[in-house]
């Protein structure tokens, strides 16, 4: 080892901050790598990924639209993973929202009224909550492994979406695709931006962007849910319930992604399909870390991993690059951004011979 | 009698990509270290060995490929985890990400081609016994591998110093830097381990069990073969039990699909994830064995100066 690490006296408040942009360059430096190892021009392919989706006003509101859900999820997944709790199953609960929201939209298919929207989303909410107080349960009661168990309830929930639409739910006049009805109007949501898709459910995120900085900052299980997290023994002396800790987060965190299944069908889709989200309820586990675990953080990293979307888009349209990148683009920012986070409670030396062998 | 054996055989086919990731991520947590990114080790072992075989033709070069890509996606994972104290449930689940995206990236040409899959091995006279034979004794390479594996693990980590050795670090890590064990050097190996092994089940998966390549077509396995181990309270034998167990409720769905039961084909295929969850809760209501056989120190990072 030609290098070793020195414990800081403190941890660096300037490298919490520092390590997700040193990531972000380190990524495009491998991008780059990357590009010229599949023999595309590396700075046209960083041009289509991240500079050309921003170029016109539609650009903008796909950005927001792509942000959306990702910022509501991981707002609300970054409460959870500062307790300790670790909910890998949001897209599940993103599923389960978008099934029960959208089923009362097929429901009320045929009346109008202002209060349909309202109650699908109040249902969407309840849904991914509902999805999340399974492990919440197992785990507070079996103490069964809260990763493992959401984790295998999103595949139960892909599957059971894909039933509902190959089955009961199917469009009958909809040239046998697995589909539902297009939703109508009173069950879309509103557009607020004109030339654009950008829709209300930004608004909501960013409101959600705000109430999580105040929960975590300014309320007393905002309190335990740090201590919890960073000091068991602390909590628990303290009389916090661990258990009511637990329930609180899963349950944020599947209102959170239910309320962002509910919106993904409501707005961009207008229907339910077999598969309605590219993997936003993962994706928000990266852009929680990448925004350390902070509201306002997971609002700039949202609109980033937003733009990795639309750049894969936009660089398989003008460079046919495969769409995969994009994952292995969010993949590489994570990996960079653990191994950076070393410098928050490290300092890198040079290790010096009459040091102590590091083993 | 008459569909027995075939249904046996099937159960033998869906098992062996649990059994080997399973056992190799067994090993990886007795160590100590917990590493949730078997998924996608599993799945660019799959494309990596289907690749290989594209290029080469080769079933021995396609599975080597698959077993060194594991590894070398578990070493991203051993140097971000051992060298930079990550956290490695974070780690775990980017390393997941990554191989999902890595996969999909790397199989762009290879989607649509097909092979016949591994070639019978059948053992001279053997596998001529009725039943048994054609039962245990005429496989390819892997299965037979699989059968090995097993004993071997279990005699590694119970006969062996270096098993002992990889165990007393699992459970102390900072008594066995006290005695003197290289812990990092260990894990490191450990960590290598589990990924090889994670790499030849997804090799499994492409090369044998269905021999071609689709996006993400480990379809959970990786984190079934996570759970497996904590049914099994990390034993070998019972992580054998776990993976034929978990085989043959894939098999049983698809066979009771196949004949109609008149429950939807989508409800039909939640059955392992539903059962996973099942069985996690029986074995893990019992907080005081899995305290028992769970590795002391997994999950905990270790700083030797620290």
């Amino acid at each position: 080892m030609l290098l070793k690490l020195i414990r800081r006296p403190s941890p660096s408040r300037a490298m919490v901050w520092l390590s997700p942009l040193i990531a972000l360059a380190l990524t495009l430096l491998s991008g780059v790598i990357l590009f010229a190892f599949m023999g595309v021009d590396p700075a046209g392919a960083l041009y289509a990924f991240f500079v050309e989706p921003l170029t016109s006003r539609y650009g903008w509101g796909e950005l927001a639209v792509k942000a959306t859900p990702l910022v509501l999820i991981a707002v609300a997944l970054s409460i959870g993973f500062r307790a300790g709790v670790w909910n890998i199953g949001a897209e599940g609960q993103l599923i389960l929202g978008a099934i029960c929201g959208g089923g009362i939209a097929l429901l009320f298919h045929d009346i109008e009224g202002f209060w349909i929207l309202p109650l699908m989303i109040l249902c969407g909410i309840a849904g991914g909550m509902a999805w999340a107080a399974i492990p919440a349960f197992l785990r507070t009661r079996f103490n069964a492994n809260e990763i493992l168990v959401s984790l295998m309830l999103t595949y139960v929930a892909g599957l059971f979406l894909s039933y509902l639409v190959h089955g009961p739910w199917r469009d009958t006049d909809g040239f046998n695709f697995p589909e539902s009805r297009v939703f109508n109007a009173s069950a879309t949501l509103p557009t607020i931006l004109s030339g654009t898709r950008l829709h209300l459910g930004a608004v909501m995120a960013l409101a959600v962007v705000v109430a999580g900085w105040v929960l975590i900052a300014r309320t007393l299980i905002g309190f335990q849910v740090k201590v919890i997290g960073e000091a068991p023994a602390a909590g628990r002396y303290a009389g916090f319930s661990v258990r009511r800790v637990i329930w609180f987060s899963l349950l944020l965190g599947g209102g959170a992604a239910g309320l962002a299944g509910l919106i993904e069908v409501a707005g961009p889709i207008g229907q339910l399909q077999p598969s309605i989200s590219p993997g936003y309820g993962f994706t928000a586990i990266i852009v929680a870390f990448v925004g350390r675990l902070h509201p306002l953080g997971v609002l700039f990293a949202g609109l980033l991993m937003a733009l990795s979307y639309l750049g894969g888009e936009s660089a398989q349209i003008t460079l046919n690059l495969p769409l995969a990148v994009t994952g292995v683009f969010q993949g590489m920012l994570l990996f960079f951004l653990l191994a950076c986070d070393v410098l928050i409670h490290y300092r890198i030396r040079p290790a010096s011979a009459s040091a102590v062998k590091p083993s | 009698m008459e569909t027995l054996l075939p249904t046996l055989l099937t159960i033998i086919t869906a098992a062996t990509p649990l059994l080997y990731a399973a056992l190799g991520e067994m090993v990886t947590e007795k160590s100590g270290v917990l590493n949730l990114g078997v998924e996608g080790m599993m799945l660019v072992g799959a494309v990596v060995a289907f690749a290989a075989m594209h290029a080469t033709g080769s079933a021995s070069v396609a599975i080597l490929a698959g077993l060194l890509a594991g590894a070398a996606l578990s070493s991203i994972f051993a140097v971000l985890v051992l060298g930079f104290q990550s956290s490695q449930v974070a780690t775990g689940l980017a390393l997941t990400i990554f191989g999902i995206g890595l996969s999909a990236l790397l199989g762009q040409g290879l989607v649509g081609v097909a092979y016949n899959g591994l070639p019978k091995l059948p053992i001279p006279f053997l596998s001529e016994i009725p039943f048994l034979g054609p039962l245990l004794f005429d496989h390819d390479i892997l299965v037979y591998g699989s059968f090995v594996a097993v004993p071997l693990v279990a005699w590694f980590l119970a006969r062996t110093r270096p098993g002992l050795v990889l165990r007393a670090v699992g459970n102390s890590h900072d008594a066995a830097h006290a005695i003197g064990y290289p812990v990092l050097r260990i894990r490191f190996l450990a960590i290598l381990f589990g990924g090889a092994m994670a790499g030849i089940a997804g090799a499994y998966l492409s090369l044998a069990y269905s021999p071609l390549w689709i996006e993400n077509m480990s379809a959970g396995r990786g984190w079934i073969a996570l759970a497996l181990v904590v049914f099994a309270t990390w034993r070998p034998w019972r992580v054998l039990a776990g993976a034929y167990l978990f085989g043959g409720i894939t098999i049983l769905q698809l066979h009771a699909q196949a004949i109609g039961v008149g429950v939807p084909p989508q409800v039909m295929s939640m059955l392992p994830y539903v059962a996973t969850i099942v069985v996690l809760v029986l074995i893990s209501r019992d907080q005081n064995k899995i305290k028992l056989n769970a590795p002391g120190c997994i999950g905990k990072p270790f700083h030797p100066t620290a």
